[in-house]
């Protein structure tokens, strides 16, 4: 029943901004569609070139056949920034239609949580919690209607896949996640904890009393089958270039490590607090004359373009450093689940750590990043209450970060609503599932969230009506990934804690 | 669920789909040399603050009364110049006298949306909270419910955010007044009510109601004790009320009667943008217009609109209670008719739709909690259509309105019948009209629950 309002509430906000992915996807639908499968990674005519894996490049052709019936001009390679009504309308339509996928996947992922015995009314129940955690997410309602992207029905593959794996059907779970890698690489952050755990504990079929891994009971038939699916997929994602020898070039598309450690506004990560020491450090260091300015890089981290820069104090990083650390991080999670599953629940949380670990740590992170850790986080928010007091506080701090991504006046009262709404609802709701058991937030963690709210009126009220507008235009971007980076991180930590926990309290499987 | 959590987000709710609706169109965007109504309104705030109040209602050679004269009483003559004292801070460009007629700017469009955001959310907003929480009965789930129904209802945010009106404000401060008199303080009341008057004079529609229920009760008080003392108090503070609003305009009585004149306008005609009413319906049947003269029209409906309203406000005067109040609003929302009808005939199905909407939600939702045909005593009312069912006379007439705007939307009306479409709409409305009129008779003659009596005694 949340379906159809899900569907209408992207409807009525379809002629508000939309940001420059707009013209990216506009453009991938022209490049698909007019020219040949040879010159899709070597097109260049506009600056928003094809980076995602060759099957969402076979998507938006398939798209751009429903297009046509729209408006043909959109579907020209030449025509930059076009953005005629019936453009617009097709592509909100597109995304609002895939979305489908999404609402059919958080129905599958309600299916597999428990409901607690008693009976209670529906609106009480977890499940119906959970599909409205899903469907009118916040960060994803903005993200994907707003802003435009398709994230929905990436997120409905990443969902139906776990939904999958949570329902023992593995080999199915194998095969959808495989199809995400190939819609888009970013997942390859969460390969990791699928790698091991369909190695773990579906090509070993049992294990030993104490729980270490039986190597007798391995099944090469099961190991067949997992990388039967894998390579059948890239192959009908990919085969068309590799025979044509553009593996190489497809790969430089996807993996450009051109681009800064951090985007234009800095991701809420590890890095940004890195930035904000380094160049606290360098401003000190300049008053008390310990450094010559003149000698300093200038200062572009915070410019409007992606750009290679230098720490000024801090030792650079560069991007084999974010790799080491990104393993790093999440090699405790993956060696967990490998020496002590816990069964379908516990690969859930080391996806989520490997999603997390890899946002606080990564090369280059979209703030829009940290959905791939919300999202599946949802689901174990409304069976488990220590997960749910995580939930709060890194949602409600994701969704924050994600404010910048709209910054014209007219969206303010929207964006605003729908965050204070979604807040609203979240801690309502979950309160009520875990009732009479306390607080699900600690003190320190309500007071931080709080902060939020001032932090949010510095920004969107206080900061541009101040004199400090002209001199310092980066201050409020700054200010919100500094504190949003704290809230993540200290997230990070939280999930960490609860994986590693000693088993002395029984967890469902 | 708590329920300021599930109020609150009702509201929020409410401003996202207003603040949705707002982003679109506005009447008379791009459409010089009148443009519409969102043009009237910056034109007042233009004309509020460079000229000085006793030039407002005037035609001089600054204002020209052609070109959006001000026509609602002094309140919202006030509000556009506190809008344009604003306006003038952010872009003086946006009320410079005469240079800023068909201004247009993305910029100004945010200013003028916000300010009907502003607006809904100091007066009408918390006047239907509270009103929902304090004098609806029924369970916390109903109350809600009736929350999410009146700030979602289609009609007032189309006007309001979509073609651009403050009807949020006079529509709040009636209901103030309506929530004030609940409470029983009834001076407080008759100040909010005053202040909806002095604000859209189409208010006037709910005055008869207002006056009659508040009569009723000092007459039942006793006319020689507390019920004089009430009156006093209540007619006391409808003249300070009215005095100063109109005080800047008292000082020569010509300017009083200028405004006067502005704001009822009785030469226009009764037949002015298809109005839905008894006239236009009649007027298939019998050429009224060619029979009798402008002025015995104007006669005529009024004393029809008289002769209509009158009982319930007899029954009203005989029995005050909140009860046969809140009935008797209702017939006056009837006998509205919404002059908010547009001039497009797009948005007339629309408004239809949402009218229905506004009877068959709240009293259907009376209908979900005691599902009983006593209760809604619709025994009486088949008797009467007893061709018909229950659930598919509301059917029915979901449906004939849905074919109805698809058919204005989608056909064109054939050549010998131009206006076949806004005539059947109308005729449509007034039919709905009609049958919730004698519906509503029925309900307010016959006997009250004994429930509600006992609750609603004051």
């Amino acid at each position: 029943m949340c379906a159809p309002i899900s569907c209408v509430g992207p409807y009525v906000l379809r002629n508000i901004y939309h940001s420059t992915d707009f013209e990216v996807h506009r453009n991938w639908l022209a490049i698909t569609h007019s020219l040949p499968v040879s010159r899709w990674y070597h097109e260049n005519t506009s600056e928003w070139t094809l980076d995602y894996p060759p099957l969402f490049a076979w998507f938006e052709l398939g798209l751009s056949h429903a297009a046509r019936h729209f408006d043909p001009d959109m579907l020209l390679v030449e025509n930059l920034n076009y953005a005629s009504p019936s453009t617009v309308l097709f592509q909100r339509l597109s995304v609002i239609f895939t979305d489908l996928l999404f609402i059919y996947a958080a129905r599958e992922c309600c299916r597999c949580v428990q409901d607690q015995k008693g009976s209670r009314d529906v609106l009480n129940r977890p499940s119906f919690v959970l599909a409205v955690l899903l469907l009118w997410n916040f960060g994803l309602l903005i993200v994907d209607h707003i802003h435009f992207q398709y994230n929905g029905f990436l997120f409905g593959f990443l969902l139906l896949s776990v939904a999958k794996h949570l329902q023992r059907q593995h080999l199915q779970g194998a095969l959808l996640f495989s199809v995400l890698l190939n819609l888009k690489h970013i997942y390859l952050y969460v390969a990791p904890a699928y790698g091991v755990y369909l190695l773990r504990s579906y090509c070993f079929t049992q294990d030993n009393k104490d729980g270490s891994v039986s190597w007798s009971s391995f099944s090469p038939l099961r190991l067949l089958a997992l990388g039967g699916i894998v390579a059948s997929v890239c192959a009908l994602s990919f085969g068309p270039f590799i025979a044509m020898g553009q593996l190489p070039q497809v790969l430089s598309r996807l993996f450009p490590f051109k681009r800064g450690l951090c985007h234009a506004y800095w991701a809420p990560n590890i890095w940004a607090l890195y930035n904000t020491l380094d160049k606290i450090l360098a401003t000190l260091g300049v008053r008390l004359k310990l450094l010559q300015e003149a000698g300093l890089p200038r200062a572009s981290m915070t410019g409007g373009l992606v750009q290679e820069f230098q720490h000024s104090v801090l030792p650079s990083v560069t991007p084999s450093i974010t790799l080491v650390c990104t393993l790093l991080s999440i090699l405790p999670a993956v060696a967990s689940i490998w020496f002590r599953p816990r069964g379908a629940r516990g690969f859930l949380r080391c996806l989520l750590l490997c999603a997390l670990g890899s946002f606080v740590f990564g090369w280059h992170v979209h703030e829009k990043a940290i959905l791939i850790a919300i999202l599946p986080l949802s689901i174990l928010a409304v069976e488990n209450r220590e997960d749910a007091g995580i939930f709060l506080v890194l949602t409600t701090t994701g969704h924050y970060s994600l404010f910048p991504l709209l910054f014209t006046p007219a969206e303010l009262p929207i964006k605003v609503s729908l965050m204070l709404l979604f807040t609203i609802y979240s801690f309502t709701a979950l309160r009520k599932l875990y009732s009479g058991r306390g607080s699900l937030l600690r003190p320190l963690e309500s007071v931080y969230l709080l902060g939020l709210v001032g932090v949010a009126f510095a920004c969107e009220v206080a900061f541009p009506l101040s004199p400090w507008q002209q001199k310092l235009p980066f201050l409020p971007l700054l200010a919100t990934s500094v504190y949003c980076s704290l809230g993540v991180c200290y997230s990070f930590l939280r999930l960490y804690a609860s994986l590693l926990r000693p088993p002395g309290k029984p967890k469902q499987p | 669920m708590q329920t300021w959590s599930l109020v609150s987000m009702c509201v929020l709710l409410g401003i996202v789909v207003r603040w949705g609706v707002s982003l679109n169109s506005y009447s008379g965007a791009g459409k010089p040399p009148m443009f519409g109504d969102y043009e009237a309104q910056r034109h007042w705030q233009e004309v509020t603050y460079n000229l000085p109040l006793q030039e407002w209602y005037s035609n001089t050679t600054e204002n020209d009364l052609n070109y959006w004269g001000l026509d609602y009483p002094p309140l919202t003559a006030y509000h556009s110049l506190v809008c344009a004292y604003v306006a003038k801070t952010i872009n003086p460009e946006w009320v410079d006298l005469h240079k800023s007629r068909g201004y247009e700017s993305p910029a100004h469009k945010l200013f003028m949306r916000a300010t009907v955001l502003v607006a809904d959310l100091l007066i009408y907003i918390p006047a239907v909270v509270l009103y929902c929480l304090y004098l609806t009965d029924g369970s916390t789930k109903k109350k809600v419910c009736t929350v999410f129904c009146f700030l979602l209802y289609p009609g007032l945010i189309l006007i309001d955010y979509g073609h651009f009106q403050y009807n949020g404000v006079s529509l709040g401060f009636a209901l103030w007044g309506v929530l004030a008199l609940g409470l029983g303080w009834d001076a407080l009341g008759s100040l909010a009510f005053c202040l909806a008057l002095n604000y859209k004079q189409m208010e006037l529609y709910h005055a008869l109601p207002f006056f009659c229920y508040l009569l009723g009760k000092s007459v039942k008080l006793g006319l020689m004790g507390r019920g004089l003392f009430l009156l006093v108090r209540i007619a006391s503070t409808v003249l300070v009320t009215f005095a100063l609003c109109w005080l800047p305009f008292l000082s020569d009585p010509g300017d009083a009667m200028q405004v006067v004149r502005r704001i009822f306008p009785v030469a226009r005609g009764l037949f002015e943008d298809k109005v839905a009413n008894a006239w236009c319906s009649l007027n298939i049947l019998i050429k009224i217009r060619s029979i009798l003269s402008s002025d015995s029209q104007i006669y005529i409906s009024f004393a029809c609109t008289l002769l209509a309203v009158l009982p319930s406000c007899v029954r009203l005067l005989m029995k005050p209670t909140f009860w046969q109040f809140k009935l008797a609003l209702v017939r006056g929302i009837q006998l509205i008719i919404l002059p908010l009808f547009l001039k497009d005939g797009l948005l007339v199905p629309y408004a239809v739709t949402s009218l229905a909407f506004l009877f068959f939600s709240i009293y259907l939702l009376s209908a979900l909690e005691h599902c009983s045909e006593e209760e809604l005593r619709l025994g009486a009312f088949h008797k009467l259509l007893f061709c018909l069912p229950k659930l598919d006379l509301f059917y029915i007439s979901v449906s004939a309105m849905a074919g109805l705007s698809v058919v204005t939307v989608a056909l064109v009306p054939p050549t010998h019948l131009p206006d076949l479409f806004p005539v059947l709409v109308s005729s449509t409305a007034f039919l709905h009209f009609l049958g919730t009129f004698i519906y509503f008779n029925i309900v307010q003659f016959s006997e009250p629950p004994s429930r509600k009596s006992q609750k609603k005694n004051d």
